[in-house]
């Protein structure tokens, strides 16, 4: 309440004092070093865990520094079992995107023919996978699977995994749904195409940048999920499992060497999105 | 129905409902029902299975109830999640503000492409980061005994290391609502209150929050179901002391050999978080819808 009344009367211009405007600039000081700070807890470990790649200490640690080597990229390269896990988490991937991206598309089409309410009662159901921690919907999977006397596998990772990356492939095609102009169909029909025809020549080409989006985000999402797949992997290892195991059989600097190639392909890959993204956008801004 | 027939025609329109069904009802709704039935079961034999003693009952719910050291550890897991939302509410939202109101548009889209590339590096990997900067010889010790901050070296794994993990870990899903959701603030409306005398934390508590508010129930949300049903930061963060309830959860499953006992402790996880999400919804009057986003 005291604010209104410390106001000071209207500035004529006299220069401020030193002090007060030093004492104006702490709040800017503080906050640029709460961003510094920020960025260092952001990347700091991750450049530890790179660095470290290179050390030749057998435990991935910077101290101390014992010398620089990169045999640890070639003991990554020879090790049968990472590339085992890798095939495993690309074949998921595979089946994930095979039926989440349709899955997800008819579930946004659906969506938009259905009434308000509706609606709503299906869009929570659908966005639920969501909310749900992905330990509960290993486990789900897991125990209804075992009622048909299917253990867990690879099957069980596709599905318990498409359960909820389904979602969000639904949110990403409905999103660029919204922009679809439904008066084109209309135009095509009245031209004498089919429904059919329609569906695959006017709105499957409208919404292929998000089906090709939705299809790499799934991908990813595959790839790096552990929650999930832990409970229904059976005797299977994927990417993600085995760096997990491999933090409690013996953590070599193999493992980091993984994950720098892993952070290199990540950064690569933000960085393509980014572009694209913006080259998108771009476009969209310019009227053809 | 109508409406997609008319639109697709029958075929393309059944195949549609066809996709929409198996997911939810065989991979959504089927595996959960499956879970309550489970929780609600006795673990028996095999023969025993469909014999008399296998009847509905809440012995699994009362086993979680009555078992002090499991209960214990639910209810650290659920102030501990607390605890690690609001931390990445904190450390996120003076960010998320600059980004949103007083960052030049090129610095913010810098800032937001810096953002992404942790965010797209799984948790695993992140974690590990985390497990080797804090390993009792390593470099964070090194560091702190290096500035003479530290006599000696600290054990950082145990509740303080899950903690700052998994701040670390959630900290994009509750940046990027709340990013969003200022960014369509007026400037108009801070510039105004600032010109009638409001200070810097009227500011915020009386603007800015208030019209954030969807994206900050929606940080706060995920943030807090990611905290509750994280399993690798507890694991390689942890110390035998800061044991997380997924982990009771994973023993249950794969070393007590009681599926039972664990789909209930499981049932329990889901519960929670969906009275979480509820009761933030309700509490910032905001719909699921602007939730998923």
């Amino acid at each position: 309440m005291t604010d209104a009344v410390a106001l000071p009367p209207p500035a004529t211009p006299v220069r401020t004092p030193l002090a007060t405007r030093a004492a104006a600039a702490i709040p800017k000081i503080l906050f640029w070093i709460y961003v510094g700070a920020f960025f260092v807890y952001l990347f700091a470990p991750l450049v530890v865990m790179s660095a470290a790649a290179f050390n030749t200490s057998r435990f991935p640690t910077l101290t101390p520094w014992l010398g620089t080597t990169t045999d640890w990229f070639a003991q990554m390269a020879d090790d049968a079992a990472m590339w085992r896990a890798l095939w495993t988490s690309a074949l998921v991937a595979l089946g994930v995107v095979a039926i989440a991206v349709p899955v997800g598309t008819a579930a946004a089409l659906v969506l938009t023919s259905l009434h308000a309410r509706a609606r709503s009662v299906l869009y929570a159901l659908m966005v639920s996978p969501l909310l749900t921690p992905g330990v509960v919907i290993g486990i789900a999977t897991l125990v209804l699977w075992r009622q048909i006397g299917v253990g867990g596998g690879l099957l069980l990772i596709v599905l318990a995994q498409a359960s909820f990356i389904s979602a969000y492939v639904m949110l990403m095609v409905a999103a660029r749904l919204q922009r679809f102009d439904r008066t084109l169909e209309e135009a095509a029909l009245g031209l004498g195409a089919t429904k059919l025809m329609v569906f695959r020549r006017v709105l499957l080409p409208f919404l292929r940048p998000a089906l090709l989006a939705a299809a790499l985000l799934a991908t990813l999402q595959s790839v790096e999920n552990y929650n999930t797949t832990l409970f229904v992997r059976g005797f299977e290892t994927p990417l993600t499992v085995y760096i997990a195991t491999k933090v409690r059989t013996g953590l070599t600097p193999a493992v980091n060497a993984l994950a720098l190639v892993m952070i290199a392909i990540t950064i690569a890959g933000a960085l393509a999105w980014e572009i694209a993204r913006r080259l998108e956008a771009r476009r969209a801004a310019t009227p053809s | 129905m109508g409406a997609l027939t008319a639109r697709f025609g029958a075929g393309l329109a059944g195949f549609f409902v066809l996709l929409v069904g198996f997911w939810l009802a065989g991979l959504v709704l089927a595996p959960n029902l499956m879970m309550i039935d489970f929780a609600l079961r006795p673990n028996l034999l095999p023969a025993d299975v469909g014999g008399p003693a296998d009847v509905y009952s809440l012995d699994n719910l009362a086993y979680l109830a009555g078992e002090p050291v499991h209960r214990d550890i639910f209810f650290k897991t659920v102030w501990a999640s607390a605890l690690v939302m609001l931390a990445t509410f904190v450390v996120c939202y003076p960010l998320a503000y600059w980004l949103a109101q007083t960052a030049s548009p090129s610095a913010a889209s810098l800032v937001v492409l810096a953002l992404i590339v942790p965010f797209w590096i799984n948790e695993v990997l992140r974690t590990l980061a985390w497990y080797i900067l804090f390993a009792f010889r390593g470099p964070l010790n090194a560091l702190l005994l290096g500035l003479g901050i530290l006599d000696e070296p600290m054990r950082w794994y145990g509740d303080g290391g899950v903690l700052v993990g998994m701040v670390y870990a959630y900290i994009l899903f509750m940046l990027f609502p709340i990013y969003n959701s200022i960014e369509s603030l007026e400037k108009a409306q801070v510039e105004a209150a600032r010109d009638l005398g409001a200070s810097t934390w009227r500011i915020h508590t009386r603007i800015v929050i208030p019209h954030a508010k969807a994206g900050i129930a929606t940080g706060c949300v995920f943030t807090f179901m990611l905290a509750a049903g994280s399993y690798v930061a507890p694991a390689l963060l942890g110390a035998p002391g800061s044991r997380w309830f997924t982990q009771i959860i994973y023993n249950w499953f794969f070393e007590g050999g009681d599926w039972n006992r664990g789909a209930a402790y499981a049932l329990v996880l889901l519960v929670l978080c969906l009275a979480v999400v509820l009761i933030t919804l309700r509490v910032f009057r905001v719909s699921l819808t602007d939730v998923a986003k």
